[in-house]
């Protein structure tokens, strides 16, 4: 990582620079998934719509949705964007 | 108990701050609202204030548990960016921002369509010098082109009220069928202010380029007096749910690939408006409590989130995501309280979108509306995209910009500290909001499953985006205009009028005399007024306002006619 400190004075290191940390924050984040799939066991559904009630419909469709939507944005900036002055105002 | 007209209090805090100066003048513009508040409450239940005007009467005040309730909001958004402002306190932009919250508390007790009507275009013509003030070539270019689509907006919703008069029909604001010329001019005029699809880029181009404080003003006060208006005249209008869906899920791809992160949060304005039309347009008693509680849930998150971002736009004077990262390091309270805007529009339990939220989709579902409820689950992820993720990461986390700016200042971590605060106060407490909403709540937002399949939908597409950028699939933030409506008006336009004015310089050149002096004299009368020591060349404001007085002008004169034609 650049950071440009003064010269003469030391880095200061802050909480994220240490990786340590950052996979810290991951494996919890990786936990708090687990957790709220393996609710699915343990839930009375009562689905107000079919597709509710498939297995692990939401967080499929939340994985697949986030994914879905990226691909697709990348298929419009390849028709949208232009370089930054494009407007001449 | 004495009240007056909500309006009156903000135009006399304007009146008074333009004669005061300092910390006096500051503390009017806070006490302002304050008082409004103070006046809403005793205004409640009161009987509506009735004037004659021109020989017709005008509903100027009326009550009821909808208006109130936009009451509340409105004082509260207004609150929040008048403290925000005062990091800078400057004239110009306190007294528009009075004026501008007058404009939208006459609009919201107006209880007829010609008071409305007046304080419709109030709105415009007051926001505009938010950003006028940013003092740009940029942001003068942006603010009339806001002005023109403004003033368009209120030109036809005039229309709609002419041709209503001129059939006789009553203006109350009572639910209409969108039968007829009059409905379909009066829902285009909400279209244009509440950002429907081809009628939205105003948003996405004005709100960037207004100052940090007006953007937070402009975001909370004009669309949701739109959504105001349309649940008031359209519920159940059954157009308005497919319009409402495409509304969510457009933005959400143009803010994925948008640099600006105050455009990103523009486009994602309008996802959140799609929610809101959505529930207008399925209209059963579900859907406009949720529709109603998701604006005001909209309105304090989304300031939020633009106020955090205007701090970082005011202490690193950069704002795309490309050029920003790292900033946690130094501006760690503005850090945390962007993640609670960013947590409540993402409808993360115990915050205020997902008790607001939730309600818009369950009517989806239970009014059968199944594949609008999947849209609308599909746009739920997208907006944790843009607003849950990349706000937040692109500027404080991700790569480090080596930027070290100092933390905000202080009147702007005050204004974001109060939004927070109602951010996770409505989450826990969703009852204090529900007990306001214009119909009787039965929805229960904290069961098991409903906690446990949003904390499912939420972390499965967090964990794909952490996957993606493990993998380094993650796209590169870059710089750069994307295409949308605008190219229209700001590519195609202009490009037509200059090949047609050399059209014209060429059929001069081969035309005889006369067609020259015609030409010569028209040329002549532009110099004159337009030239160096032209009338209208002294400041192109002026000019352009001088249009809009005549315009508005022509349309009093039409509107006498009409009238007196009955």
């Amino acid at each position: 990582m650049s950071d440009p400190a003064p010269p003469g004075e030391p880095r200061k290191r802050y909480v994220f620079d240490d990786p340590r940390n950052v996979r810290r924050v991951l494996w919890t984040f990786y936990a708090a998934c687990a957790l709220v799939f393996g609710a699915e066991f343990f839930m009375h559904r009562h689905v107000e719509h079919p597709w509710e009630g498939l297995f692990g419909f939401y967080a499929l469709f939340g994985f697949g949705a986030y994914a879905l939507l990226v691909i697709l944005a990348e298929g419009l900036r390849l028709l949208v964007a232009r370089r930054p002055d494009y407007y001449d105002d | 108990m004495i009240s007056v007209a909500p309006f009156i209090v903000f135009l006399v805090g304007a009146l008074l701050a333009c004669f005061a100066r300092g910390r006096v003048r500051d503390a009017i513009v806070v006490a302002t609202p304050i008082v409004g508040a103070l006046n809403l409450w005793a205004l409640d239940g009161s009987a509506p204030t009735i004037i004659t005007l021109f020989g017709r009467e005008l509903i100027l005040v009326e009550v009821d548990r909808l208006s109130m309730l936009f009451g509340w909001l409105f004082h509260l958004a207004a609150f929040l960016a008048l403290i925000y402002g005062l990091h800078r306190p400057n004239k110009l932009e306190q007294v528009t921002c009075l004026l501008y919250a007058a404009s939208t508390m006459g609009a919201i007790f107006a209880g007829d369509l010609l008071t409305l009507f007046m304080f419709w275009e109030g709105l415009g013509l007051t926001s505009v010098f938010l950003v006028l003030a940013r003092g740009t070539r940029r942001s003068e270019k942006a603010a009339i082109r806001y002005l023109l689509m403004q003033i368009a907006s209120g030109m036809l919703l005039l229309c709609g009220i002419v041709v209503l008069i001129g059939q006789g029909r009553s203006l109350d604001m009572a639910p209409m069928e969108l039968e007829g010329l009059a409905a379909w001019l009066i829902l285009l005029s909400l279209g244009i202010k509440a950002g429907f699809p081809l009628l939205h880029n105003w948003i996405t181009d004005t709100y960037p380029e207004a100052t940090v404080t007006g953007t937070v003003i402009m975001s909370a006060l004009t669309t949701k007096t739109a959504i105001y208006v349309l649940a008031r005249l359209f519920p159940g209008t059954e157009i308005l749910i497919y319009i409402g869906v495409s509304m969510t899920l457009f933005p959400i791809f143009y803010a994925v690939i948008e640099d600006d992160l105050r455009r990103v949060l523009s486009y994602s304005v309008i996802n959140q408006l799609g929610f809101m039309v959505t529930g207008i347009g399925i209209g059963t008693n579900l859907a406009i409590n949720g529709a109603v509680s998701h604006a005001f849930a909209h309105v304090v998150y989304k300031s939020l989130l633009f106020m955090s971002m205007g701090a970082v736009l005011h202490r690193t004077g950069r704002i795309g995501a490309s050029e920003l990262g790292g900033l946690y390091r130094t501006m760690p309270r503005t850090t945390v309280m962007c993640i609670i805007g960013a947590s409540s529009i993402s409808a993360f339990p115990l915050f205020s979108g997902f008790v607001s939220k939730a309600m818009v989709m369950s009517a989806a579902l239970q009014s059968g509306h199944e594949w609008v409820w999947l849209a609308l689950l599909f746009a739920s992820a997208g907006v944790l995209h843009h607003a849950g993720i990349k706000i937040p990461f692109c500027a404080f986390f991700g790569h480090d910009s080596g930027l070290r700016p100092k933390e905000a200042p202080r009147p702007m971590l005050i204004a974001m500290a109060i939004a927070s605060f109602s951010c996770i106060f409505i989450g826990i407490f969703p009852g204090v909001l529900y007990g306001m909403l214009p119909y009787e709540v039965t929805y229960q937002p904290y069961t098991f499953e409903h906690v446990v399949t949003q904390l499912q939908l939420l972390l499965f597409a967090a964990l794909c985006f952490v996957v993606l950028r493990l993998t380094r699939l993650e796209p590169a933030e870059r710089p750069g205009v994307n295409l949308d409506v605008e190219w229209f008006y700001r590519y195609m336009l202009p490009r037509i009028a200059r090949a047609l004015r050399a059209t014209l310089s060429r059929a001069r050149l081969a035309s005889g005399a006369a067609a020259e002096q015609i030409l010569g004299a028209g040329i002549g009368l532009v110099t004159r007024l337009h030239g160096p020591r032209g009338v209208l060349a002294r400041d192109p404001l002026g000019s352009y306002a001088l249009i809009v007085i005549i315009a508005l002008f022509a349309v009093v004169l039409v509107f006498e006619l009409a009238l007196g034609s009955r």
